[in-house]
């Protein structure tokens, strides 16, 4: 393999290199603006190296097919966009109940329903929490650059293996279809966790059965460990169970793997946060209008800094309300009407004032507007696009 | 792959009994199915079946939806995957392609397969990938308490269904052969030992095999239909519904009016998906 190469791509095809490097061998998808890309380079490459592709009949049996694929023994995954995110979210589930890793990608598109299919927004922030029934954990990043694609979809596969569950990563059409140069590392430069395969006699394995707080090796199907895997509530051994007690653990057991891990799964990039006396809190492509709304102003000695998070969920409580500590407002620009700003005045505990700022025009919030959402001044709902100078700046992280 | 010539003459007929035990998770009966129920004959032709293969317990994958006959992998000592409801073909075929050295028997039923997952069946056919599909058809959904299913016949009750079913039925084997399954058959849980045949002719088959397996419900489509017992109702379902190939082919149109025949219906050849993977792997290797 080639050591490290720099080139300069989409979004969704740093996404795909980082699969691949990560250790992918399995993807199932379906067409979805806009996705696609990523499922066609999965398409070309993974034949070169050995690994599986399909084009399945829709998101449901492509969710459901990583899964199967994972419980194969190889590293699987599946990227769509909102409709077929809803689509998924069975799947997902069952993920999330037996423990099986994989990943799910969902470039997020605008509104409900086919809405604007090639127009970005951030609307599925929640859906990417609560979306499939149950009490269920989750773990979502959300990349703001080509280069964190890249690197975010290497750190969803080491933490779907770490944990046992299904990872989710996040971002928008504008991330999705932006071309930057990417450094793509060698091989050995990022740390690729592997799976950890049972070394007990096969009569003593229990695939749920925790030791020493960590979850159980995942077997591989067809290697000897003869397992049973359902989506009805299980006891250690797999099997399903109607015991209160039981079922009690096994729901509080899934939810703590990552709520008890938090720290290790957080990751936030502070800029100019130390003395800052406005706060922005953005990801994702907003995080970039808003590292560049920061930069102009304090260079005019305004004091704002900015919280931004790569991973969403779990949601970084602590890094929100150290913040809130600080400052006396927070602005969240979101390419929604509202959905994680709750979350934001839920973690800043009243410690300070939280104010939004939502577009939903399927135009990236623009810096300008967020500029004067800090310094308090109306907020042009649209910006349009031939009065804006996109400087140099923006382009890097 | 472990695959042996047949050991023993299918169906089963040696003078000691079957020894099931080997195959069962005795620790995980009893089962969950009705007194009078046909899924315990049908999973008993089908280990039988399973061991006139030969294979290894290691290289066979029970993949099941949701429904009563999706319960069956808990029961057996195999690879065992338990899915949500209508989707177990598409979580088949990812562990397939995953791994295809395993023989994927799927166990699903009539509302799970033709109703939530119709769509995956026919892709499922379409790509015939080499794994065995057992739709347990016993005409309604059994799990639920008896509502109406995709195969239901016509004027039976059932609850919502209560002044008779209007809704014209599936042919598991019509709807598999036309959309390209290479072995489709059918068997019933009355004819228990050519079942085991039927059987163990679509485990051994290269694609994918379909069996449309006639099943009762006495709990529910049999009280609800005035049916007493479940020897009545597969006597008037699986005994008096159907025909062998031979019986039938003695048989006129008129005669064969409301009959469904027994055995393997239709076998063709054509590529196999797995293999056909590793030929455009070769391609795209530029070997």
């Amino acid at each position: 393999m080639a050591g490290k190469q720099k080139k300069f791509i989409q979004g969704n095809e740093a996404c795909a290199e980082g699969a691949l490097y990560a250790g992918c061998r399995f993807y199932a998808g379906y067409p979805i603006t806009p996705s696609t890309e990523i499922m066609e380079i999965m398409a070309a490459r993974l034949p070169r190296i050995g690994g599986a592709f399909i084009q399945m009949e829709d998101e449901i049996a492509s969710v459901s097919a990583i899964v199967g694929a994972a419980l194969g023994g190889m590293k699987s995954m599946t990227a769509t966009s909102g409709p077929g995110f809803s689509l998924m979210q069975e799947g997902f589930g069952y993920a999330c109940m037996t423990e099986v890793p994989c990943v799910v990608v969902n470039v997020m598109r605008s509104g409900p329903s086919t809405g604007y299919p090639t127009g970005p927004s951030q609307s599925d922030v929640m859906q990417a929490k609560w979306g499939t029934h149950g009490d269920h954990p989750a773990i979502v990043l959300s990349p703001s650059s080509v280069q964190e694609a890249l690197y975010e979809t290497i750190r969803a596969f080491n933490l779907s293996e770490i944990y046992r569950t299904p990872v989710t990563i996040l971002y928008d059409e504008v991330i999705g279809h932006m071309r930057e140069a990417v450094t793509i590392p060698a091989p050995g430069d990022i740390e690729v966790v592997e799976r950890q395969k049972p070394n007990c006699p096969a009569s003593e394995y229990k695939p749920y059965e925790v030791k020493n707080g960590k979850v159980a090796p995942l077997a591989a199907y067809g290697e000897g460990y003869r397992f049973h895997v359902t989506g009805l509530y299980h006891a250690a051994d797999g099997f399903p169970t109607g015991n209160f007690k039981l079922i009690q653990e096994a729901n509080e057991r899934l939810i703590s793997k990552v709520e008890n891990n938090r720290e290790h799964i957080w990751k936030n990039e502070e800029f100019y946060l130390d003395d800052a006396e406005i706060g922005v809190f953005a990801y994702g492509v907003c995080a970039k209008s808003a590292k560049f709304a920061v930069k102009e102003l304090r260079k005019k000695g305004v004091k704002v800094g900015l919280l931004r998070p790569l991973t969403i969920w779990p949601f970084p409580d602590d890094a929100v309300l150290e913040m809130a500590r600080k400052v006396k407002t927070i602005i969240v620009p979101e390419m929604n009407l509202g959905q994680i700003i709750n979350e934001v005045s839920r973690a800043s505990k009243g410690q300070c004032e939280v104010r939004g700022l939502f577009r939903v025009d399927t135009d990236p919030i623009h810096p300008k507007q967020i500029m004067s959402a800090i310094m308090g001044k109306p907020v042009d709902a649209t910006v349009i696009p031939n009065e804006v100078m996109i400087e140099r700046d923006m382009i890097d992280g | 792959m472990s695959t042996q010539a047949a050991p023993r003459t299918v169906p089963y007929k040696e003078k000691t009994p079957f020894d099931y035990s080997s195959y069962l998770r005795k620790g995980k009966l009893p089962h969950i199915w009705c007194p009078g129920c046909g899924h315990g004959i049908v999973l008993k032709s089908l280990l039988r079946a399973i061991d006139a293969t030969g294979l290894n317990k290691d290289d066979i994958a029970l993949v099941s939806g949701i429904g009563c006959s999706s319960r069956t992998p808990g029961y057996v000592d195999f690879n065992t995957l338990h899915t949500v409801h209508g989707r177990s073909l598409a979580y088949a075929t990812g562990l397939k392609l995953a791994k295809p050295k395993l023989k994927v028997i799927v166990i699903t039923g009539d509302g799970d397969a033709l109703a939530i997952g119709g769509n995956h069946f026919i892709h499922a056919c379409r790509r015939n990938m080499d794994m065995t599909i057992m739709v347990y058809n016993n005409y309604i959904y059994g799990m639920t308490s008896g509502q109406s299913s995709p195969t239901t016949p016509q004027g039976m009750i059932s609850t919502t269904a209560k002044y008779g079913s209007i809704e014209p039925v599936f042919d598991t084997c019509d709807i598999a052969k036309a959309a390209g399954a290479t072995l489709v058959g059918r068997g019933t849980a009355y004819h228990c030992q050519e079942l085991e045949k039927t059987i163990y002719d679509a485990i051994m088959h290269k694609g994918t095999a379909v069996l449309d397996i006639l099943d009762s419900c006495p709990t529910y489509y049999g009280r609800f239909n005035k049916v007493k017992g479940n020897s009545e109702l597969m006597e008037i379902a699986e005994k008096d519904g159907t025909v062998s190939q031979a019986q039938a082919a003695k048989m006129t149109t008129e005669q064969l009016q409301g009959k469904l025949v027994r055995g393997i219906l239709h076998r063709t050849e054509r590529p196999e998906y797995c293999e056909e993977y590793e030929k455009l792997m070769a391609k795209a290797q530029g070997k």
